[in-house]
């Protein structure tokens, strides 16, 4: 009688369990930015490179920091941390002082995450909190974009990366326009083959649409990413695009430039599709991205600024909860299909 | 068209690994007789049958040894010849004390059993038949345990027209349907003329999951001419099996929030009830054994039993030589089964399997895993048969908001799946919240 254990563990069911952990998902995360981060490295040079530490260190390191200041365990085990700060750094331009990429990532887990209550109860985009404010704060250095590509990319920084904190950065070249610069105060459209590869300038990560949207695409097929968000708002951009373009092809740009220039890729696929922050229910989805993807357009085509993805996220990120509140799934066995 | 697996199945749903190959070949066989038979007067849900032996009495094999009280209620069969040692309270499942009858049987009980009076399916009349299957002591085998005769007599003014015999058995681990439908085919199709005849369906329908083709071809095979019943498979996911989702899936049905199969005009009945019925009505027996699977990695002889009611599973799982390192053991499958506390409770009427873990497996289960906050990944929505929104639910059961849940998001039509649970990568326990919100709401509206 005394062969079997006398103790016995209880439990509620079920017992078993899929084996997926918040960890693995965010872990995968990091893992499909990786390819965007070293094409990056490649195409602006070092200066890339400390950008991405320093806006990857700071978001961590604050988090760190606040939980054992305030008497928590630490979380950065979850890695979610880690997507913040790349995803931030990628946002940013090449040759951003460092001390304001420190400054900025600071902000976008303290404010962004922290304050709202950590994992799961952020209600925006945490690496975008950290680029609007760095936007607000320092419009100037937000605006200054390095040629992709440079000889000494990986022999010399630009003189504004090491800059003192807040002393005025000194730029070594005059400042690069992106594609949507281009087209919105100069009416030229970049070709799709130098979209697509990187070969415009921009910010550190948006600059190449493939490997973002292959990182994408790897995270949909695990199953790790809704795919709903970023198809709602690729085809919201290009279907009004479109439109626009039949109705005046010099005012308006043709649809592939919209959806392969600027921060659209990285920001539909990567920071839109933000789980905590987006809707959970696919007809929620649905209407979040199409939310995002009017915002865009009418930002890009008559806002002040040639760029509108990440105001366009942060505003339909407010909106998501009401998403949630107004869409539910239908219960089994209720409404019309009762009987 | 039977080789053809049909699109019969649900939205939604999981795929848990099946683990069904470990015993879905192995023969039934029959289990020694324990010491000590403990058979609780309340085996099923609704009232405690009322017993009608007393201390010291012989007792012969499947002679009644309590009879129901009331309509809610069925009776009980002494599942060995021996003699009554006491009647008094015994360990359950729910960790409560129930009466029960201590039975110990002879050395040399046979598995011979008494004959009653039996019920002629050509000429009894539908409440002839009722009354034989609750005095067969019959309740749902597949798990619930409800009073069978309750669910056959339909309410008032509500027409039956179809009669599903449930055979998809969903839970990984179990094989004991599968098992009764290659063995006991003949019994079953017996079972459906009874059942066809009490309620007055005009049809029958037996489902299987497409992992037990071979059953499934040989209930084809022997469907008798003159009944009309067909044979559907669905392709395996879980929980096909759940009433509610069994005939969404092969009728197209929904049954209303809140309501009954009657409610459209069906009846499920599960495939080891039905070949019960089928095998003990003829013979006015009352069940006395049931076929339990006997699996999990902490089992070492691991198979399908016909094991006498009352065994407790410490004896099961000597017989079976049960690993060192058993670390949880659970009463059915591991996505609905209960983790037992104590050893020494008995088998009862609704228990489908025994699956023992070992502390290799419950080292990654749910109880060892970190808990993270929900990050509204929305993979527990996109598994919910019901369409229920569990990550909301979660959120309000942590708040205490039992009325909310109940009242706006439908928190009672959840029947505990585990698909959530099982998804959700922030290892939330929804499951435990909503059962334990489900009491509260329950507890709430009485003192209302």
């Amino acid at each position: 009688m005394s062969q079997l254990k006398k103790y016995l563990e209880i439990g509620s069911s079920p017992h078993i369990s899929s084996g997926d952990s918040v960890e693995i998902i965010m872990r995968n995360v990091v893992l499909a930015l990786l390819p965007v981060c070293v094409f990056a490295v490649y195409t602006f040079g070092t200066a890339v490179a400390l950008v991405l530490a320093t806006a990857t260190f700071s978001c961590i390191a604050t988090e760190h920091i606040l939980c054992k200041v305030t008497g928590q365990r630490s979380t950065i085990g979850d890695w979610s941390v880690a997507i913040t700060g790349l995803l931030y750094g990628l946002t940013l331009p090449p040759d951003l002082p460092l001390w304001m990429v420190a400054v900025g990532g600071i902000f976008a887990v303290a404010v962004g995450k922290f304050l709202f209550g950590g994992l799961g109860s952020n209600a925006f985009n945490p690496a975008l909190v950290g680029r609007a404010f760095l936007q607000a704060a320092f419009p100037q250095a937000m605006t200054h974009w390095a040629e992709p590509l440079g000889d000494s990319r990986f022999v010399d920084l630009p003189g504004s990366t090491l800059a003192w904190p807040f002393a005025q950065p000194v730029y070594d070249a005059v400042t690069a326009a992106t594609p949507l610069a281009e087209m919105k105060f100069d009416g030229i459209q970049a070709a799709n083959r130098e979209l697509l590869f990187g070969l415009s300038s921009g910010s550190a990560g948006e600059t190449c649409a493939v490997l973002i949207l292959l990182g994408g695409i790897y995270l949909i097929v695990r199953k790790m990413m809704n795919w709903h968000i970023p198809v709602s708002i690729f085809t919201t951009v290009a279907v009004i695009t479109w439109l626009f373009n039949l109705y005046d092809p010099v005012l308006f740009p043709r649809p592939t430039f919209m959806l392969f220039s600027g921060g659209l890729m990285l920001g539909a696929l990567f920071m839109a599709t933000d789980l905590v922050a987006s809707p959970i229910t696919n007809i929620g989805c649905w209407l979040y991205g199409f939310l995002i993807g009017i915002l865009v357009v009418v930002i890009r085509f008559w806002g002040g600024m040639p760029e509108g993805v990440m105001y366009a996220i942060l505003l339909a990120n407010a909106v998501s909860p009401h998403i949630d509140h107004l869409i539910q799934p239908r219960v089994f066995g209720t409404g019309k299909g009762a009987g | 068209m039977l080789d053809m697996v049909r699109k019969d199945s649900f939205r939604n749903g999981v795929h848990p690994p099946e683990h069904k190959d470990e015993t879905s070949h192995l023969s039934i066989r029959r289990f020694p007789f324990a010491p000590v038979l403990v058979v609780p007067l309340s085996q099923h849900l609704g009232k405690p049958s009322v017993s009608i032996v007393r201390e010291g009495q012989e007792v012969v094999r499947g002679q009644t040894i309590a009879k129901p009280d009331g309509f809610v209620s069925v009776a009980m069969h002494a599942p060995a010849s021996g003699v009554v040692r006491r009647i008094a309270l015994a360990p359950n499942i729910n960790g409560d004390m129930v009466p029960s009858v201590y039975l110990q049987p002879h050395p040399a009980s046979s598995q011979e059993v008494a004959d009653g009076e039996p019920c002629d399916v050509e000429t009894a009349t539908p409440d002839e038949i009722i009354t034989a299957i609750q005095r067969a002591g019959v309740v749902g085998l597949g798990g619930g345990a409800f009073p069978n005769q309750v669910k056959l007599k339909p309410p008032e003014g509500k027409r039956l027209d179809t009669l599903i015999i449930n055979g998809v058995e969903c839970e990984p681990y179990l094989t004991t349907d599968h098992r009764v439908m290659l063995e006991q085919t003949a019994d079953i199709f017996t079972g459906i003329r009874y059942l066809l005849r009490a309620t007055g369906a005009s049809e029958a329908i037996i489902a299987v999951e497409a992992n037990k083709q071979d059953a499934a071809t040989k209930l084809q095979q022997n469907c008798p001419e003159d009944l009309p019943v067909s044979v559907r498979v669905s392709p395996v996911k879980y929980p096909q099996g759940a009433e509610k989702l069994v005939i969404k899936a092969l009728l197209g049905r929904e049954i209303p929030s809140g309501g009954l199969p009657a409610d459209v005009h069906a009846i499920c009945v599960n495939v080891a009830t039905t070949a019960e019925i089928g095998r003990l009505l003829p013979r006015g027996r009352g069940i006395q054994e049931r076929v339990i699977t006997i699996g999990g990695p902490g089992v070492d002889r691991k198979g399908n039993y016909r094991i006498p009611i009352g065994t407790t599973v410490r004896f099961v799982l000597e017989e079976t030589g049960a690993a060192k390192n058993i670390s949880r053991v659970f009463l059915g499958g591991p996505m609905m089964g209960a983790a037992v506390s104590n050893l020494d409770i008995p088998i009862t009427k609704g228990t489908s399997g025994i699956t023992a873990f070992t502390t290799a497996e419950t080292g990654e289960a749910t109880g060892h895993q970190e808990v993270y906050p929900c990050i509204h990944c929305a993979r527990c929505v996109e598994s919910c048969p019901l369409f229920l929104n569990p990550s909301h639910l979660g959120l309000l059961a942590k708040n205490e908001e039992y009325e909310q849940m109940a009242e706006e998001f439908h928190l009672m039509d959840c029947f505990e799946c585990g698909a959530c649970s099982y998804v959700c990568p922030s290892h939330i326990p929804l499951v435990q919240y909503f059962r334990l919100a489900k009491k509260m709401v329950r507890k709430l509206s009485e003192s209302a």
